[in-house]
């Protein structure tokens, strides 16, 4: 029996995203640092026609069918659809490497699946029956598909797989990614989340939850963690795709390396359903098994990018969760909410701000928080607020936090390469 | 108010390429779905259902089977509207 190396490092090669602020990852990350807001009033009458008390979302910013070929946006649910822009990107920023394909991994995560093309059926069935529902209807609504259409794209045989974990499953997939590296079970592995669920049904389903801002009026300031009047998050939709590598792997093919994943920490609440268990324990715990399993600590943090959706609730357990692990080291660190920006894309946000926190690492920038006003007397943690601020050099580590329903919480240890 | 089979290939042409990506100048009366199309079988049922929307017809799933050809389908669904 050959066993795998006893360390793998697990570098990232390459980026790709399409979101509310950009069609690609480096104009998601420009827009970013100069503290734009993706939130726009919606162009329908869902609100009129349905009584849903939100008109706007931060809907993405190039939608696919400029990029996808016609086929390809008929045969794929926008959930999908964005996924294989943003792998694709991410695969030709990584230098397209040669790998074999039964090196190859997909792990691509939705929260909550091809909800565009289960709610269409619905509709052609109610109105029109069973002998105009269209063929392709499962295969596109399934929540696998994104990461088997991934899969299909590269070759990738190694595995294909989607775990979710409602609002935690980018992130989670990316440290699956992860594990299969370290597991010896693949080279390479394209990973992260997708969403697309700006569709009357979920939107008045969230609105229902009583977790959305209603702040109608002023959609580019409705996203404000640790404002002190936040009144919810902002759904949002897109894709974020890392490709990762075994460091070995990058290094024999001369790759751009951005920076390393080190460590991945998971833990579950089992506490409520939706809300998080306001200890915080379980928090605690994801960030300190991901800090352990890099073999570093919580002083050598510098950054995090925090989950804060904007809820009243949710943004203050998190950063007493911090205070909790960090002590008075959480003094030193720079702390991000960038779904001020983006809003929350939901099985996509935990990859996209696993991209931010990469980014932050690799150009020693931490992303601003932006529509703060009025920081909330309780916030723990040093916050980067309207501008970007500067990260030290030298060896550096940042924390990604991803929570979701259900008491899933997933925080990856991102350290420079 | 039946379609003439000339009408029926070019709508058959806009759904195929439509489908497919092909152009609809590729979709003639002598190809085959499968070898000269590359038209797998959840394909060719999209297919089959858009022309049914399309040209008012009924086109069983045990009749789907031997449209081998373009030409095929359009006669099949040529006599499907006749009848």
């Amino acid at each position: 029996m050959t066993a795998a190396p006893a360390s793998r490092d697990v570098v990232v090669t390459g980026l790709g995203a399409t979101t509310p602020l950009g069609g690609d990852a480096p104009s998601t990350w420009a827009a970013a640092l100069a503290g734009e807001s993706g939130a726009r009033t919606l162009d329908n009458d869902w609100a009129e026609k349905y009584e849903i008390p939100v008109t706007f979302a931060a809907t993405i910013k190039v939608t696919p069918d400029q990029v996808l070929s016609r086929p390809e946006t008929k045969r794929m649910d926008p959930s999908t659809q964005y996924a294989m822009v943003a792998a694709r990107e991410a695969w030709q920023d990584a230098g397209a490497p040669e790998v074999d394909g039964e090196r190859l991994g997909a792990v691509v995560s939705s929260g909550i699946g091809g909800i565009w093309t289960t709610l269409d059926g619905w509709d052609t069935l109610k109105e029109r029956g069973a002998r105009r529902m269209l063929p392709m209807t499962v295969p596109m609504l399934m929540p696998n598909s994104p990461a088997a259409y991934v899969s299909l794209e590269f070759g990738a045989k190694a595995g294909a797989h989607a775990l979710v974990s409602a609002c935690a499953s980018g992130a989670e997939a990316i440290g699956y990614g992860v594990d299969m590296i370290r597991a010896g079970r693949a080279d390479v592995v394209v990973c992260g989340g997708t969403e697309a669920t700006i569709h009357p049904m979920p939107i008045a389903a969230f609105a229902a939850s009583r977790t959305l801002s209603l702040r109608n009026d002023d959609p580019q300031g409705a996203s404000r963690p640790y404002d002190i009047d936040r009144d919810g998050f902002v759904i949002g939709e897109g894709a974020a795709i890392v490709v990762l590598e075994s460091a070995e792997h990058a290094a024999a093919r001369g790759a751009r390396v951005y920076a390393k994943i080190a460590g991945v920490g998971l833990s579950a609440d089992a506490y409520h359903i939706t809300s998080p268990d306001p200890e915080g324990t379980g928090q605690v715990s994801a960030m300190r098994r991901s800090l352990e399993d890099a073999g570093v600590t919580s002083r050598d943090v510098v950054h995090v990018n925090a989950h804060a959706t904007s809820t009243k609730v949710g943004d203050l357990t998190e950063t007493a969760s911090i205070r909790t692990l960090m002590g008075g080291e959480a003094d030193h660190v720079r702390l991000s909410a960038t779904k001020s920006m983006t809003g929350h894309l939901l099985g996509g946000a935990g990859a996209l701000e696993t991209i931010f926190t990469i980014k932050a690492v690799h150009d020693r920038l931490a992303p601003p928080t932006i529509n703060v006003e009025n920081p909330d007397p309780e916030l723990q943690v040093p916050l980067v607020r309207s501008t970007p601020e500067k990260l030290p050099d030298g060896d550096i580590v940042a924390l990604n936090n991803s929570f979701g329903f259900g008491g899933h919480n997933v925080a990856l240890t991102v350290t420079s390469a | 108010m039946a379609y003439t089979s000339q009408e029926i290939l070019e709508g058959l042409a806009e759904i195929v390429a439509e489908e497919t990506g092909l152009p609809t100048d590729a979709v003639v009366s002598e190809k085959s779905f499968t070898d000269d199309l590359d038209i797998d079988s959840l394909s060719m049922m999209t297919i089959v259902t858009h022309a049914e929307d399309k040209f008012g017809v009924r086109i069983p799933d045990d009749e789907v089977k031997n449209l081998t050809t373009v030409g095929d389908a359009v006669s099949y669904i040529e006599g499907a509207q006749a009848a």
